[in-house]
């Protein structure tokens, strides 16, 4: 039965705090490349919310407690008097809650913990063996190269998510002389969010080329690059921008291998970030995914963990086709410690953040967070969200989402786009397709309001979809 | 951000000037002292042009001045653009008599002399850039002319390539009035641009074109029976029958894929002549457009971009007069297309589009220019679009039809030529007509053949589409075929399952 919190749920965006926290929380909305600086070292801020956290829990556990395959999640504190049921799927009773404190010490900030291997281990959690078994190879037409199936060795190394692309993007530009890095700012600067950085003098300013503020025209230059051989990286500042470069990805990144007959092909990688930031204003907060994903001949991946955001972009480096990366503008402080070893994610997989059996809850990017937040109240109320980062927008990885759906005939889907034409939009039609047979109950996707993102903190958190409100939606499905 | 940066220091510059009774550029009558102004040193690499306007005086001022731009990081730009962009001279103070003061100020991007008065540039000059020619209307030479000489094998190879891309036209053109192709789009009157340009360029200069330089391509060696199977889209089509017709593409002949998209191939062009640079290639990139594609967005930031980069690439713009029915006039204010090079910092010229010669050395040179010292060119070459846009146009309904005939007649560019390789000897009515029957019967048998040759097969509609195709396009094909075969009668016999 659902546990009752100390005080009201963890997650209601109205404060219970003091308004001491309140204000060191208010403080936190400075834009995110620089919020780490004005937080002291032992509460590493990884991650902004608008919430209030009521608890710090201090996880001192070593890694082996958890059994998933390798992500990084957000733990937050649901009360220290609970203790988690013992249906959860992760490893409860191996938690060390502090000891309550009081509200004035309430700290807000989060710790990032690694899970561990992929390598179930069967005896230590019930549900390790079934997690093996719903992790099968998906729809991917190459062969799986991620190394993520291997154990993992205990010394990775700790960074931030725009770390983790960095390091992705050094580790292919020192094996291919070929790979370069197109995009404004992105050559003495570092990059606007610092994914370049120390690049150019590393490589030189031809490689990592500083360009004009001309979007279509340096996507149009990548895409000639691409064409004789090179493998541009084409960054765009703001994914916004890259809808000046419409034309460009449309009519000719997306069709000139096919309409020159295969003659010549476009290895580029478009990447940038997107998504609702912290009022960072309308146009500045587009998710450019719904517009792009029906162009022919590209792929699209979202990242939304340092582990996964390396590896996608190796991959999509190393991929021949054309494919956008999708990096969400509050994720770039995401701390989470990374194997050393090289592995490479394959493009066109989901990821299984976290196997379950009432309700399949599909998301990506940043949502993956709210779900994963919203999961901790679903487990306290008794339910067992099993949660899917898709990850691969296009195409969708229909392996995976399929088995989970016939297991669980619930589907959520919670998605930072508009409600119309977005990702929900194209993925709950391709559920309904491939699997009605398989669903006890309408598929319900929760997305962002048709408007513009206004600018208002208040109104900016009311227009993404919030842990309370995807709370109530498995509550409803699975009556 | 960079934008930010900019807007502020922009103030700063503002309120410091006004504040300091400093001298303002142009206009003030005052002079003073400006030495105390300080500029943030930071925002000189990301501002790189001078903030305020600059009058510019014609030749009877006093002060001879332009713009010197300067760059911050030193270690990609090699010496031509210090070298060439000419610089002010620190010079002599006219004044002298007067309080000593500082007759420039080194703005971000350059020092920049100063003027008492008040005067806008012109928008345009009394006198038009001059168009470089070397052969008359009459196909003689003018005196004092400067040219790169060719051999008769050249000569005679160009101007029968010239022959054959006139003839190919003609004859497309009528097989799609037959019927027989869906689409076609001549290139009558710009058949010197075609063949002069590919003959003054390697066959590793990478070519972008926009539609209207099959000439480039015949020069390079695509053969008619290539053409003619590229315009009727079956299987022996480089393209696997995925464009429409003229859409030409040929990675062994480094032509790449006409895209219908009107300038986009000016970008790539930069790309491409980037990479050149980066791997150190002694090739350059061309790429074409018609004065029509000079007013896209992508033109201006092409050109901008690739005198940033300074890359060895050659725009050769075909200014024909027309676009679709646009005229000259509606489509642009400046002197053609040759002096927006000048806007940008890249070199150009303007020759004759109709004179083979000419335009064979302006290439010539242009790509020595281009490769030797890693800058972009810009060409335009002056000529007439004596056909229809395409076959979907008819251009009497939107100009006089006299003008076309005048263009066609006397103008024509293998008129030109061919007077000129006749009084050398090099050519005779006898090989003319010799040389056109060959063509047309080649022609008329590529046609048919092409006609006979079975249309690519279904798979080739999901193919290439990625690398390997994807789960939901093989579910697509599956889906297709068995409608096919469900519902044969609907769909064409001719395509191989």
């Amino acid at each position: 039965s659902p546990n009752s919190l100390p005080h009201s749920t963890p997650f209601s965006i109205k404060s219970t705090n003091t308004h001491k926290n309140q204000k060191t929380f208010l403080n936190l909305s400075a834009p995110l490349p620089l919020l780490n600086k004005s937080i002291p070292k032992s509460y590493k801020l990884t991650f902004g919310f608008h919430f209030e956290f009521p608890h710090l829990l201090i996880f001192h556990n070593p890694p082996f407690f958890f059994n998933f395959k390798k992500m990084a999640s957000i733990f937050q504190g649901v009360g220290t008097a609970t203790t988690l049921s013992s249906s959860a799927s992760f490893d409860s009773n191996k938690f060390h809650p502090s000891s309550r404190r009081s509200l004035s010490e309430r700290k807000v900030s989060f710790l990032v913990v690694r899970s561990d291997a992929a390598k179930m281990n069967p005896g230590l959690n019930k549900i390790g063996g079934r997690a093996d078994q719903l992790v099968t190879n998906a729809v991917a037409t190459k062969p799986d190269t991620s190394a993520a199936s291997t154990a993992a060795s205990k010394s990775g190394h700790e960074l931030l998510l725009f770390e983790a692309l960095r390091e992705g993007l050094e580790e292919e530009m020192e094996r291919d002389s070929r790979v370069c890095i197109i995009g404004e700012d992105v050559g003495h600067y570092g990059g606007s969010y610092k994914v370049s950085k120390g690049l150019a003098p590393k490589y030189g300013d031809l490689r990592v080329l500083d360009t004009p503020i001309a979007e279509n025209a340096f996507t149009g230059m990548g895409i000639g690059a691409a064409m004789m051989g090179l493998r541009p990286i084409i960054e765009g500042m703001n994914m916004g921008f890259l809808l000046l470069a419409f034309n460009q990805i449309s009519n000719n990144c997306g069709m000139l291998h096919y309409t020159s007959g295969g003659q010549f092909k476009i290895p580029v990688v478009i990447r940038g970030p997107g998504g609702v930031g912290r009022q960072l204003g309308a146009e500045h907060s587009q998710r450019l995914e719904s517009y792009f994903q029906s162009i022919p001949g590209i792929q699209m991946v979202a990242c939304s963990t340092p582990y996964n955001a390396k590896g996608l972009m190796k991959a999509a480096i190393r991929s021949d086709n054309p494919v956008i990366l999708f990096e969400h503008v509050l994720l770039y402080n995401l701390k989470e410690t990374i194997p050393d070893e090289e592995y490479v994610l394959n493009l066109e997989e989901a990821e299984m953040v976290r196997p379950g059996e009432h309700v399949t809850i599909l998301t990506y990017s940043r949502m993956r967070y709210h779900v994963m937040q919203a999961a901790k109240t679903l487990v306290n109320k008794g339910y067992d969200p099993e949660v899917i980062d898709i990850r691969s927008l296009k195409p969708f990885d229909l392996h995976m989402i399929g088995n989970s759906v016939k297991k669980t005939h619930r589907v959520l889907i919670v998605e930072e786009c508009m409600r119309t034409g977005g990702i929900g939009a194209s993925l709950t039609a391709a559920i309904n397709e491939n699997f009605q047979d398989f669903l006890d109950a309408p598929i319900v996707c929760l997305s962002s309001q048709d408007v513009p993102t206004p600018y208002a903190g208040t109104l900016e958190e009311w227009t993404v979809v919030q842990p309370p409100q995807i709370v109530a939606a498995v509550e409803q499905l699975c009556r | 951000m960079a934008s930010s940066c900019f807007s502020k220091s922009k103030t700063i510059i503002m309120r410091n000037l006004k504040s300091k009774n400093f001298f303002m550029l142009g206009f003030i009558n005052h002079t003073y002292s400006i030495t105390n102004l300080q500029f943030p040193r930071h925002l000189l690499h990301t501002i790189s042009s001078p903030p305020l306007p600059v009058s510019n005086y014609a030749s009877s001022s006093p002060y001879n001045y332009s713009i010197a731009f300067s760059r911050c990081f030193a270690s990609v730009y090699g010496g031509r653009r210090l070298n060439t962009a000419t610089s002010v001279r620190n010079s002599v103070d006219q004044l002298s008599t007067e309080a000593p003061l500082q007759q420039d100020l080194d703005f971000p991007g350059g020092r920049v002399k100063f003027t008492p008065k008040p005067v806008f540039t012109s928008s345009s000059t009394e006198e038009r850039t001059p168009c470089y020619r070397v052969l008359n209307d009459n196909g003689q030479p003018i005196l004092d002319g400067d040219s790169v000489k060719i051999s008769k094998e050249l000569a005679v190879k160009m101007y029968t390539n010239m022959v054959t891309l006139q003839v190919m036209d003609t004859i497309f053109y009528e097989a799609q009035r037959q019927g027989r192709i869906s689409f076609y789009l001549t290139t009558i009157g710009e058949e010197a641009i075609n063949i002069a340009s590919a003959a003054a360029l390697n066959y590793n200069d990478f070519v972008f074109p926009q539609y209207r330089e099959p000439g480039v391509l015949l020069w390079r060696g695509f053969t008619l029976q290539d053409f003619a199977d590229q315009c009727f889209g079956n299987k022996n089509d480089n393209g696997k029958g995925r464009q429409m017709p003229i859409h030409y593409g040929s990675r062994k002949h480094n032509y790449f894929t006409v895209a219908s998209t009107v300038g986009t191939q000016i970008p790539h062009a930069v790309g491409a002549a980037y990479s050149l640079k980066m791997e150190k290639q002694d090739a350059c990139t061309v790429t074409y457009f018609g004065d029509g594609g000079s007013s896209t967005g992508d033109f201006h930031a092409a050109l901008n971009f690739a005198a940033v980069m300074e890359v060895p690439v050659i725009f050769f713009c075909r200014n024909n007069g027309w676009a679709i029915s646009t005229p000259i006039n509606d489509q642009l204010r400046s002197d053609g297309i040759v002096v927006r090079g000048k806007a940008y910092g890249v070199p150009s010229i303007r020759v004759d589009g109709n004179d083979a010669l000419a335009i064979y050395s302006a290439v010539h040179k242009a790509r020595k220019m281009a490769i030797e010292e890693q800058t972009p060119v810009l060409i335009e070459a002056l000529t007439y679009r004596a056909g229809h846009h395409s076959t979907s146009d008819d251009s009497t309904k939107y100009r006089p039809v006299d003008e076309i005939e005048r263009w066609r007649g006397d103008q024509n560019p293998l008129k030109r030529f061919r007077k000129w390789i006749e009084t050398k000897g090099w050519w005779s009515d006898e090989a003319e007509s010799e040389h056109r029957n060959g063509i047309r019967k080649q022609l008329s048998q590529a046609i048919q053949a092409a006609e006979r040759v079975e249309k690519p097969p279904i798979s080739d509609i999901f193919n290439d589409v990625y690398d390997i195709p994807s789960k939901n396009l093989t579910e697509q094909e599956a889906f297709l075929r068995r409608t096919i075969q469900k519902h044969a009668q609907d769909y064409p016999s001719n395509v191989p399952m």
